[in-house]
C-alpha cells in the first residue's frame, strides 16, 4: 500500500509517501527522524509500518524544514536510513 | 440570517426490513468535522442510517446520530453486536468497540456502494479530501488525504456559497447556467480565491459565472490530487461534495472517466465501511 | 537628487521619496480596486511632501506584487532585493530579514552590504501571511491591533490545530464556545502564524540580528510570539511597512548616482 501523508496548498505539494509493501518494519526511519515526524504504527490491516505522526501531518513543510535547508547539501535521514527505499519525499 | 451552507439532515430505514432475525447487527458511526452518519447493517445489508451536522462535541454527535438512526426501528444500542467508530472524531466515541481510520472505512464502504469493480475512490468531505485506490475486496492499496487546506473541501465551497448568497444545494445547477464556461479563479487558496471572486463581482461578472469559475478551480485542484495517486477504473465519488454537480461534472470531464452511480447515499460510505468492519470483527470473535 | 521607491503590495501601496538619499516624503494607502490610480495619487502626495516636482525625479524603482502597475517606474526589483536593501539601511547589523505582508511571508539572509545571500518564501497560502491574522480578527470581532494587544495579556498557551485560515476560523469559533478567553485565543493565533514564519526562516538558518519588516510587523502580538519562537531578539523599525519601498528608493538612488546625476 502506498500511504501518502501531507497536503497540497497554495504554496505547493508536500507529501511523504510510504510504500508499506516495500517496508520491512525495521523502524530505523522513526529512530533517526529529529523532530519525530515519522513514527511506527500498527495500521488498520495489522501491519507495523511507519506513518507521519498526527501532530505533524498538517505541517510537514515546516516540521521537515530543518532537514531541508534552502541551500547546502540535502540529507534526509529517514530516506537514507531506509534500506528497502520505502520512503519518498515529494519536495 | 440565511444560512447558505445548511443542507437537509435526514434518516432512512430499509423498507420491509426486519432486524429480529438477523445473525449479526453491526453499526458504523462516522463522526466527521462537518457531518456525522450512523449506519446500521443486518447481516451485511443496509438496515438504517442517519446523516446530520456534527455538533461542537464528538461523543454527543455520535450519540445523536445513532439515536436518530435507531428512531422508529425498535432497535436499541444493546442489540448491536459491534460498533466501529470512524472519522475525525473516532477516538472520542466512548460507546464504540473499536476505531478504524476513515481511509480503510471509505474503501470498504465504496466497495459496497459501487460494487467490487471500483478501484479508485474520491471522497470529498466537509474539511478534507481523500483519494483512495482499492482492490476488489475494498482493501486500500494506496491513499492520499488532504485535510490541511480548505481548497477542495466542503468548507471551501461553503465560503463561496456564503459570498455569493447561494444555497449550497443549488451551487451545482447554477454554475452551469452560464453563457460560456469562464476560466477558473487563479488561486487555489480559498481566502485568495474569495478576494478574486469579490473583485470579479465588483466588475459586474454575473454570480453564476463566478460560481462556475470556483467550481472549475476546485475540480482542477482535486484532479491534481488524483493524478498523484493515478486513477484506475472504475471510479466512484463519495462524501457531501459528490452531490455538487458543479464540481463533479467538471472533474470527470477533466479526468476523461465517468464516475459510477452509487446504490445508496454517497455520504454514508464511511459509516457503511465501518459497519462492515464491525460485522467482520463479530464473525472473527465468534470463530474463536 | 530626487529618487523614489514604490511598493505595490497585495493590500497597500507605499511610496518613499528621497532627497540625496534621505527620506523627504512618504505616503501609504489601501491599494483598492484601482492600484494604478492609487499609486499615481500616492506618488504625487509623497512628492508634494518632499517639495519636489515629477520632472525632478531622476529614477523610480518599483517593487511588490503589483510592480507592473506603476507606469512611471524606470525599472522593477524583486521584493526580496528591496526588503534586503531597505533593512540594511535602517539596521545595518541585520543579517536575517523577515518580511511579512498581507499575502506573502519572506525570510532573507543578507550580508553586511544588504545583498541577498539566501531566501525562503511562504506564498499563495493565507496561513503564512497577514491574511491569516485579519481573518482571525474578524472571527473574534476585534481590530487586528486590538487582537495583538490582547494576546500580550495571555498567560496560557493554547495550541491551534488548524493550519489553514479557513479551518482556523472554525477552530476559533469552537474555542470561543468552549469558553477559552479571548486573550488566550489571540495568543494562540499569533503563536500559530509565528511558528510558520519562524520555521520558514530556519530554512535559511537564522543569524543575528533579526529584523522584522512589513505590515504585520506592526502587530505587537505577532512580534512577541515570533521572539519567543526564535528565542532571540527581533528588531522592528519604525514604519516597518515602508522598508521595502525605502529599499527600492535607495536602489534608485544608487543607480541614478552611477549614471552621474546631479
Amino acid at each position: 500500500m502506498k500511504a501518502n501523508y501531507g497536503y497540497k496548498d497554495g504554496s505547493g505539494e508536500f507529501f511523504i509517501t510510504i510504500d508499506t509493501d516495500k517496508c520491512n518494519s525495521c523502524g530505523d526511519c522513526a529512530k533517526v527522524c529529529p523532530p519525530k515526524v515519522i513514527v511506527m504504527i500498527t495500521n488498520d490491516y495489522d501491519e507495523v509500518v511507519p506513518a507521519v505522526a498526527e501532530e505533524h501531518r498538517k505541517k510537514i513543510k515546516y516540521d521537515c524544514a530543518p532537514c531541508k535547508p534552502m541551500s547546502g547539501p540535502r540529507n534526509l535521514p529517514c530516506v537514507v536510513a531506509c534500506k528497502p527505499t520505502a520512503i519518498v519525499h515529494s519536495w | 440570517m440565511v444560512e447558505y451552507w445548511r443542507w437537509k439532515e435526514y434518516r432512512w430505514t430499509a423498507p420491509d426490513a426486519d432486524w429480529k432475525n438477523a445473525k449479526t447487527i453491526s453499526c458504523g458511526i462516522d463522526v466527521g468535522s462537518v457531518s456525522s452518519q450512523a449506519v446500521i447493517m443486518t447481516d451485511g445489508n443496509l438496515y438504517a442510517y442517519s446523516n446530520m451536522r456534527t455538533g461542537s462535541n464528538s461523543p454527543d454527535s455520535a450519540r445523536r446520530a445513532l439515536d436518530w438512526a435507531l428512531e422508529g426501528t425498535g432497535l436499541k444500542q444493546e442489540n448491536m453486536h459491534f460498533i466501529v467508530g470512524t472519522g475525525y472524531g473516532r477516538i472520542n466515541i466512548p460507546f464504540a468497540n473499536k476505531a478504524i481510520t476513515e481511509i480503510a472505512c471509505h474503501a470498504r464502504g465504496a466497495n459496497f456502494m459501487y460494487g467490487p469493480t471500483v478501484r479508485t475512490v474520491l471522497d470529498m468531505g466537509g474539511q478534507d479530501c481523500k483519494a483512495i485506490r482499492c482492490d476488489e475486496k475494498g482493501k486500500v492499496t494506496a491513499f492520499l488525504m488532504n485535510d490541511k487546506c480548505a481548497a477542495g473541501t466542503g468548507r471551501g465551497m461553503e465560503v463561496f456559497a456564503d459570498l455569493l448568497q447561494v444555497h449550497i444545494e443549488e451551487v451545482g445547477d447554477l454554475s452551469f447556467k452560464v453563457d460560456k464556461e469562464p476560466p477558473p479563479v487563479s488561486s487555489t487558496c480559498v481566502v485568495f480565491a474569495k478576494s478574486e471572486a469579490s473583485a470579479l463581482l465588483r466588475k459586474g461578472v454575473p454570480k453564476n459565472e463566478v460560481l462556475a469559475a470556483y467550481c472549475s478551480a476546485m475540480a482542477h485542484r482535486v484532479f491534481s490530487l488524483l493524478e498523484r495517486l493515478g486513477v484506475e477504473k472504475d471510479f466512484g465519488i463519495t462524501g457531501g461534495i459528490s452531490k455538487n454537480k458543479g464540481v463533479v461534472d467538471r472533474l470527470t470531464k477533466e479526468l476523461g472517466i465517468t464516475s459510477l452511480t452509487p446504490r445508496y447515499d454517497p455520504q454514508v460510505a464511511g459509516g457503511v465501511g465501518a459497519a462492515l468492519f464491525a460485522k467482520s470483527l463479530v464473525e472473527k470473535q465468534r470463530a474463536g | 537628487m530626487i529618487t523614489a521607491g514604490i511598493d505595490i503590495g497585495a493590500k497597500t501601496v507605499k511610496v518613499i521619496v528621497l532627497k540625496d538619499g534621505k527620506i523627504a516624503g512618504k505616503a501609504v494607502d489601501l491599494g483598492g480596486f484601482d492600484q494604478r490610480g492609487t499609486s499615481d495619487r500616492l506618488f504625487r502626495k509623497a512628492l508634494a511632501e518632499a517639495g519636489a516636482d515629477i520632472k525632478d525625479v531622476k529614477m523610480i524603482v518599483a517593487t511588490g506584487a503589483g510592480k507592473g502597475e506603476f507606469p512611471h517606474a524606470n525599472e522593477p526589483v524583486t521584493e526580496v532585493t528591496a526588503d534586503a536593501r531597505g533593512a540594511n539601511v535602517i539596521h545595518p547589523r541585520g543579517r536575517t530579514v523577515i518580511s511579512v505582508g498581507a499575502e506573502e511571508g519572506r525570510a532573507i539572509k543578507t550580508d553586511a552590504q544588504g545583498r541577498v545571500v539566501d531566501f525562503a518564501v511562504n506564498e499563495k497560502c493565507a496561513a503564512g501571511a497577514g491574511a491569516f491574522t485579519e481573518s482571525m480578527a474578524r472571527a473574534l470581532e476585534l481590530k487586528v491591533e486590538d487582537m495583538g494587544a490582547l494576546s500580550l495579556l495571555s498567560t496560557n498557551a493554547v495550541p491551534m490545530n488548524a493550519q489553514c485560515a479557513v479551518f482556523a476560523e472554525s477552530e476559533v469559533v469552537s474555542l470561543v464556545h468552549a469558553g477559552t478567553s479571548k486573550q488566550d485565543i489571540s495568543r494562540a493565533i499569533h503563536d500559530a502564524i509565528a511558528s510558520r514564519i519562524s520555521s520558514m526562516a530556519r530554512r535559511i538558518s537564522v543569524e543575528n540580528d533579526v529584523v522584522l519588516i512589513g505590515g504585520v510587523a506592526k502587530n505587537k502580538g505577532f512580534v512577541e510570539s515570533l521572539k519567543r519562537d526564535l528565542a532571540t531578539e527581533v528588531f522592528v523599525p519604525q514604519d516597518p511597512e515602508f522598508v521595502s519601498a525605502l529599499g527600492a528608493a535607495h536602489i534608485a538612488f544608487e543607480k541614478a548616482s552611477k549614471l552621474g546625476g546631479s
